[in-house]
């Protein structure tokens, strides 16, 4: 009972999505915390063979399903074998991305098996908690940390007497990390047989126009934007890990992009995309009001720049004076350290 | 045709001023003004739409909260619902979405029946998304989530096109069926003046608990599995802006911090 189960989404192109191996690399923590097994269910058509892609991530076993009826994504068919799979296998916790998959299926989940479900959160940690009246305490629990009231405040879930503790997570907040390259998982597969004949007609698809993912820094939570003072592409690369790091996305000035350091698609400001983060870090942007109309409202701005003067320091919150190229990895180390 | 839109009076979290936060952290819900949840009024709309095109089609609107969400039904009468009522009581206090899901969908279950409920994607409070899903779970009756645009509608079935992550899908599904609308779609129509004045004072229909014969169990506190077991404001205050020398020990205060206020 205290295994971690991921429910893994499919891309376009019949790949396991980036949401579900960013699931699986906090599920091998959860479960190695908990002592359990980290299981991954695969729900498609023709998706023989992605359990492969799955094992480096630490999934002891892969529960699929192979059915025509099953791709693409309709929630009744993917409703009835999810739950079936949970009342059979007991999992401790189970997690969903906070995607318009997950977002549709795991509250259709939690109702039918009366569990609680956190929505879109932002951390998960295990811990203990007491409860206020009956003082009774629960250890080894989920701890859901997730925003509310429209971002104006985060609050900590838990589920201390249902099973499974469920969560949705936001794309892009968690790591996604392989544990072993060789890491050995088994392949257990689902009879579907006439289980979801009656799912299978209740809606049906009409039609469907869907993009392969393409770069979207708008929704990131946090924005690590470079300017022209970033030097270089190569130099770029920097803020391409800190923002992974810290589950961020990567922004950009035009005057960066006009100089071949990143892909258009990542400029902020007047002519670009307006962005909203919590967290801002503006390295090598000198701060003109063309760029500053697509990111001062952001929730705390930092600012790393050679020149004290820059006007972007004005809006900073925090301002730390010298060269990004060197700072950038001391915050990186500084991260995985504070983790620690 | 029956339709059901369930609506959610909420704080207005859009523009939330310096004043929304109280010293302890905890949200001055006095200083928020309530407003319609914006996607409820997109799925008042899209139910109206049901009524322009199916003659003889009723809307009713279900609010679940304090007596004073009865502005909920006064303003969607005013914009062409029929009916509808507000579900309040004491025993619904502190309902998480799996409690507040049961007793709307009881709530539902005491009326004459119906074809279609619509309700919003999501409230701008609570954020969850859970409650559609969980009604339409309770209900035994299919989803469709993300509604755009209806593009037809008969008497036994709907055509809807849902807005994705990545794009556009358009599903067919037979009544009934439950359907949660998106930002995306239309606007609301405006209310009409002669029906501002005719409800503004018309009494709404108030229902408990007990109207809608629930499991007791199930509802409240008692009947919510998660708990809020702490609240953290991040309503960032003007602060000073200050300017650090980059040291290990200033960087790494700084990203301790941080991670302290749940930035990262
Ligand atoms: C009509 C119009 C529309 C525009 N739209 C946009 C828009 O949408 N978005 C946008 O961004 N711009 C836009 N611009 C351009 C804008 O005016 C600025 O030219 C641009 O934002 C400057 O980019 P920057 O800050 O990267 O470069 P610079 O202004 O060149 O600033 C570089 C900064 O880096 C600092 N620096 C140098 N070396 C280092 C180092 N090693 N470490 C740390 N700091 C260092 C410097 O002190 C300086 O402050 C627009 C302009 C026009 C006219
Ligand atoms: C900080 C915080 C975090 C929370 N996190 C969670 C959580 O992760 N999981 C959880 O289960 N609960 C959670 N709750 C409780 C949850 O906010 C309440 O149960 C709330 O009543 C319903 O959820 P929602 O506002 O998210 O509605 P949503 O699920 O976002 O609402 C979707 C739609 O359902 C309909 N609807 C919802 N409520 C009503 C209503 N009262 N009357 C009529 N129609 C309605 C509307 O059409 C609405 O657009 C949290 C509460 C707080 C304070």
């Amino acid at each position: 009972m205290n295994n971690v189960l991921v429910y893994c989404e499919i891309t376009e192109k019949n790949n396991i999505a980036d949401i579900s191996l960013e699931l699986c690399t906090k599920g091998r923590q959860l479960a190695t915390q908990l002592g359990g097994r980290l299981q991954a269910v695969v729900l498609g058509s023709g998706v023989q063979g992605l359990e492969q892609q799955l094992y480096p991530y630490g999934v002891d076993e892969v529960l699929m399903a192979d059915d025509k009826r099953l791709s693409p994504y309709r929630t009744l068919p993917h409703f009835e074998l999810l739950v079936e799979v949970i009342k059979e296998q007991q999992p401790n916790i189970v997690l969903f991305g906070a995607t318009t998959i997950g977002r549709d299926m795991s509250p259709r989940i939690s109702s039918a098996l009366r569990c609680g479900l956190t929505a879109d959160c932002t951390q998960l940690e295990i811990g203990s908690h007491t409860d206020a009246k009956t003082k009774k305490v629960y250890d080894n629990i989920l701890m859901q940390i997730r925003p509310a009231f429209g971002g104006n405040i985060v609050g900590t879930i838990v589920s201390p007497e249902t099973r499974p503790q469920m969560a949705t997570v936001r794309e892009g907040v968690m790591r996604k990390e392989i544990l072993d390259k060789g890491y050995k998982g088994t392949l257990t597969k689902i009879a579907v047989g006439d289980k979801i004949d009656r799912a299978d007609k209740a809606v049906r698809i009409i039609s469907r126009e869907i993009k392969e993912q393409t770069i979207n820094i708008k929704p990131a939570s946090i924005i690590v934007a470079g300017g022209y003072g970033m030097g270089s592409r190569e130099n770029f690369q920097l803020l391409h890990r800190l923002a992974e790091t810290l589950g961020g996305e990567v922004g950009a000035t035009r005057a960066a992009i006009d100089a071949g350091f990143c892909e258009p698609e990542r400029q902020i400001g007047q002519t670009g995309v307006t962005v909203r983060p919590k967290l801002y870090i503006a390295c090598g942007i000198s701060g003109a009001i063309q760029h500053t109309a697509g990111m001062d409202e952001s929730g705390k701005i930092i600012s790393i720049n050679t020149d004290p003067n820059a006007p972007i320091n004005a809006i900073a919150d925090i301002t730390i004076i010298g060269d990004a190229c060197t700072i950038v990895p001391k915050l990186i180390a500084s991260y995985n350290k504070n983790l620690k | 045709m029956k339709i059901i839109v369930l609506a959610k009076q909420v704080p207005d979290t859009r523009n939330v001023g310096s004043n929304a936060m109280k010293e302890d952290g905890t949200i001055n819900r006095a200083a928020l003004p309530t407003v319609f949840n914006p996607e409820d009024l997109k799925a008042l709309e899209m139910a109206l739409q049901v009524k322009d095109k199916i003659e003889g089609t009723t809307v009713e609107v279900i609010t679940m909260g304090p007596p004073r969400a009865e502005e909920i039904v006064r303003d969607a009468r005013s914009r062409g619902a029929d009916g509808g009522f507000v579900l309040s009581d004491a025993r619904f206090a502190g309902s998480d979405t799996l409690a507040t899901s049961y007793a709307l969908s009881k709530a539902i279950e005491s009326t004459e029946g119906y074809d279609m409920v619509f309700c919003g994607r999501q409230a701008i409070d609570g954020d969850t998304a859970q409650v559609g899903p969980q009604v339409a779970e309770k209900l035994g009756i299919p989803q469709i989530t993300y509604a755009e645009a209806l593009e037809h509608i008969d008497e036994t079935k709907v055509v809807v096109r849902r807005r994705l992550e990545h794009g556009v899908e358009t599903v067919e599904a037979q009544l009934p069926v439950l359907v949660t609308v998106t930002s995306a779609a239309a606007d609301c129509r405006y209310p009409h003046a002669h029906r501002l004045l005719r409800y503004a004072k018309t009494p709404v229909d108030v229902k408990n608990a007990d109207d809608v014969k629930p499991d007791f169990s199930r509802l409240g506190l008692a009947g919510s599995p998660t708990k809020v077991k702490k609240v953290d404001n991040v309503v960032l205050a003007h602060k000073e802006s200050i300017t650090i020398e980059p040291t290990d020990e200033n960087l790494s205060e700084m990203m301790h911090s941080l991670i302290e206020e749940h930035i990262i």
